[in-house]
C-alpha cells in the first residue's frame, strides 16, 4: 500500500521561501493565500538565541480531523495518503478550517487579483472560480502524483510528478515519497535521522516529517 | 485600508479565528437557548404548565432555532449548495444537527398544530439532541484549544438549558396555572448548574493547557458571568420564590439575565476566546555540532508550567 509522505529537514532550510514562491506558481493561489509558507521562529534570549524556519502546509493526516467533521463528504482520504477536496461538493461552511490543526485551510469568498478586482492576463487564464467559497489547502500537487499513475514515474524520484515545493528547495530539506516503500528517499533518510510530527499528541497522524539530528 | 503587517514570527503564534463570524455565533447562541427551550418546555408541561405557555415556549424554540441556522446558512460560502450538509452522518456532527434540526421542526411544528403533550415532549427530546450535536460540533474541532476540550461539551450542553429555562421563566409569567415556582426552582438548579460546569472548564482548560491570550479571554469573562448570568439571576429568583412583590417582573428579570449571561459566554467562546492551535518545535534543529534548542510553542506558556485560574 502506498502512503506518500515528505520529510522536511529542519537543518536544512534557510528560509528562502523559494517553496513558498513554486507553490504559489505552481497552483495559482490569489492574493493572501499561500497553501505553502515558511515559517521564520525566533527563540531565546541575548545571547543564545536562536532562528528557525518552518515550512508547513497541509500535513494530509493519515487521521484527518478535517475529514470526520466536513458534512458533505467533500473532505475525503485517499488511498494513497493524501487528503483531497472536492470543489463541487464543498458548501464553504468552515467546519474542517476550524478543525485543522495546522492552519492548512483557507476560504476565499470573493475573487481578488493581484492589481484589485480585474485580473491581469495570466491570472485571468488560470483563475478558477470553482475555488471560490469553498475550502482549499495543499494538494502535496496531486495533479502530478496521478499523472505518475499514467507514465509509471515515481514520486519524488522524478520531477515531473513531484510537488513543485519539493523541486523548488534550493537546499535539498524537503523530500517527498512513499514511506511504505523502504527503498524510497524518504524511508531511508528517516532511518538515518532524529524527527518528529506536528501536535502528534492531537492524534492526526500527519504525513510531514521534520528532521531535526542524525540518528 | 492599510493591512496590519504580521512579522513572518508572528505566524507561528495561536491566532483568534475569523471564519466563524457572529452569524456562526448565532446559530450557537439562537439553536443552542431553543433547544433548551423546547425541553424545559417538555419538563414543564408535565409539571403542569398551561397550553397557552407551552405553545409559545415550542414557538419561541422554533423560532430561535430556525433563526440561528438561517444566520448560518448566510454565512457559508456555497449556501445554493447547503442541502450537501446531509452527506455525511458517519462522522460529522454538524450533519447530525441538520438532520436533528429537521425532526425538531417536524415534531415542533405538529405540537403546535395539534396541541399534543406527548409531540412537544417529544419536541424537547429532539431539542436536547439539537443542543448536544451543537456542544459536539464545537468539539470536535481540533484547531481550537479552547473547544476542544472535553469539559466545553457539558459546558454548552448546560448553558443551552440555563437560558432554555429562562426563556421558559419569561414564557411562564403568563401562565395560568401554577406552574411558576416549579419553573423558578429549575431555573435556579440549571444556573448553579451552569456555574459550576463553567468552572470545571475553565479549570480543566487551563491544567490541560490553551493558548496564552484563549485564557486571558476566558478568565476576564468570569467575574462577569459570575455577576451577570449566575448572582443576579439567582438573586432574583431566590427573591420571587420567597414572595417578595413583584413576581413577575422578578421572574422575567431572572430570566432575561440567565439568557444574557449564556449568551455573552458563547460569543465569547465561539468568537474571541477561538485562537487556533498554532505550531510548535519539540526540538529545534541542531546546527553544525551544537546541541539541539529547546521545545518552543510560541503563543503558550512553557510546556508543563501549570497554570492558576
Amino acid at each position: 500500500m502506498t502512503r506518500y509522505v515528505m520529510s522536511i529537514d529542519l537543518r536544512r532550510c534557510v528560509g528562502c521561501q523559494t517553496c513558498t514562491a513554486a507553490c504559489k506558481g505552481a497552483n495559482a493561489t490569489p492574493p493572501g493565500i499561500q497553501w505553502r509558507r515558511v515559517l521564520d521562529i525566533e527563540t531565546g534570549e541575548f545571547p543564545d538565541v536562536r532562528r528557525t524556519f518552518l515550512p508547513i502546509a497541509c500535513m494530509h493526516c493519515a487521521n484527518p480531523p478535517c475529514e470526520a467533521v466536513c458534512p458533505t463528504r467533500a473532505t475525503t482520504k485517499r488511498a494513497d495518503g493524501l487528503v483531497a477536496i472536492d470543489y463541487d461538493l464543498c458548501i464553504g461552511c468552515a467546519n474542517c478550517v476550524m478543525a485543522c490543526p495546522y492552519d492548512a485551510r483557507s476560504i476565499v469568498h470573493e475573487a481578488h487579483f493581484a492589481y484589485g478586482d480585474t485580473p491581469m492576463a495570466s491570472e485571468a487564464k488560470r483563475f478558477d472560480p470553482d475555488r471560490i467559497g469553498v475550502s482549499m489547502k495543499c494538494t502535496f500537487c496531486v495533479d502530478r502524483i496521478d499523472l505518475a499513475a499514467i507514465t509509471g514515474q515515481i514520486p519524488g524520484v522524478d520531477p515531473e510528478v513531484t510537488p513543485a515545493c519539493v523541486n523548488s528547495c534550493i537546499s535539498g530539506a524537503m523530500q517527498f515519497g512513499d514511506i511504505e516503500d523502504a527503498d524510497s528517499s524518504v524511508s531511508r533518510l528517516l532511518k538515518e535521522t532524529q524527527h518528529y510530527r506536528m501536535h502528534e499528541e492531537l492524534g492526526t497522524e500527519p504525513s510531514v516529517y521534520y528532521i531535526w539530528d542524525q540518528s | 485600508m492599510k493591512k496590519p503587517f504580521i512579522r513572518a514570527s508572528g505566524l507561528a503564534s495561536p491566532k483568534q479565528q475569523h471564519n466563524w463570524d457572529w452569524r456562526a455565533a448565532s446559530n450557537f447562541i439562537a439553536g443552542g437557548a431553543g433547544g433548551g427551550l423546547l425541553l424545559c418546555a417538555a419538563l414543564a408541561a408535565l409539571a403542569g404548565l398551561d397550553a397557552f405557555a407551552m405553545r409559545a415556549a415550542i414557538l419561541l424554540g422554533l423560532i430561535l432555532i430556525g433563526g440561528g441556522l438561517t444566520c448560518v446558512w448566510f454565512e457559508i460560502g456555497r449556501p445554493w449548495r447547503a442541502m450537501n450538509v446531509y452527506r455525511h452522518f458517519s462522522s460529522s456532527w454538524m450533519t447530525r444537527e441538520a438532520v436533528v434540526a429537521l425532526t425538531v421542526f417536524a415534531a415542533g411544528g405538529l405540537a403546535l398544530l395539534t396541541g399534543a403533550s406527548a409531540l412537544g415532549v417529544l419536541a424537547g427530546i429532539l431539542g436536547l439532541g439539537f443542543l448536544y450535536s451543537q456542544a459536539r460540533i464545537l468539539a470536535a474541532n481540533k484547531g481550537i484549544p479552547a473547544w476542544r476540550h472535553s469539559a466545553s461539551i457539558p459546558l454548552m450542553v448546560a448553558t443551552g438549558l440555563a437560558e432554555g429555562a429562562g426563556f421558559l421563566a419569561c414564557v411562564a409569567t403568563f401562565s395560568a396555572t401554577s406552574s411558576g415556582s416549579a419553573v423558578l426552582l429549575g431555573l435556579l438548579v440549571l444556573i448553579a448548574v451552569r456555574a459550576w460546569f463553567w468552572k470545571s472548564y475553565l479549570n480543566g482548560l487551563v491544567a490541560d493547557g490553551a493558548p496564552d491570550a484563549a485564557l486571558r479571554v476566558l478568565k476576564a469573562l468570569g467575574p462577569r458571568l459570575l455577576l451577570i448570568g449566575h448572582a443576579l439571576p439567582a438573586l432574583a429568583v431566590a427573591a420571587a420564590l420567597a414572595g417578595m412583590p413583584g413576581r413577575a417582573a422578578l421572574a422575567t428579570a431572572a430570566g432575561i439575565l440567565a439568557v444574557a449571561g449564556g449568551w455573552v459566554l458563547k460569543f465569547t467562546l465561539v468568537r474571541r476566546a477561538a485562537f487556533t492551535q498554532g505550531m510548535a518545535l519539540p526540538h529545534l534543529p541542531v546546527r553544525g555540532k551544537g546541541p539541539s534548542g529547546p521545545a518552543v510553542k510560541p503563543g503558550w506558556k512553557i510546556i508543563g508550567q501549570a497554570h492558576k485560574v
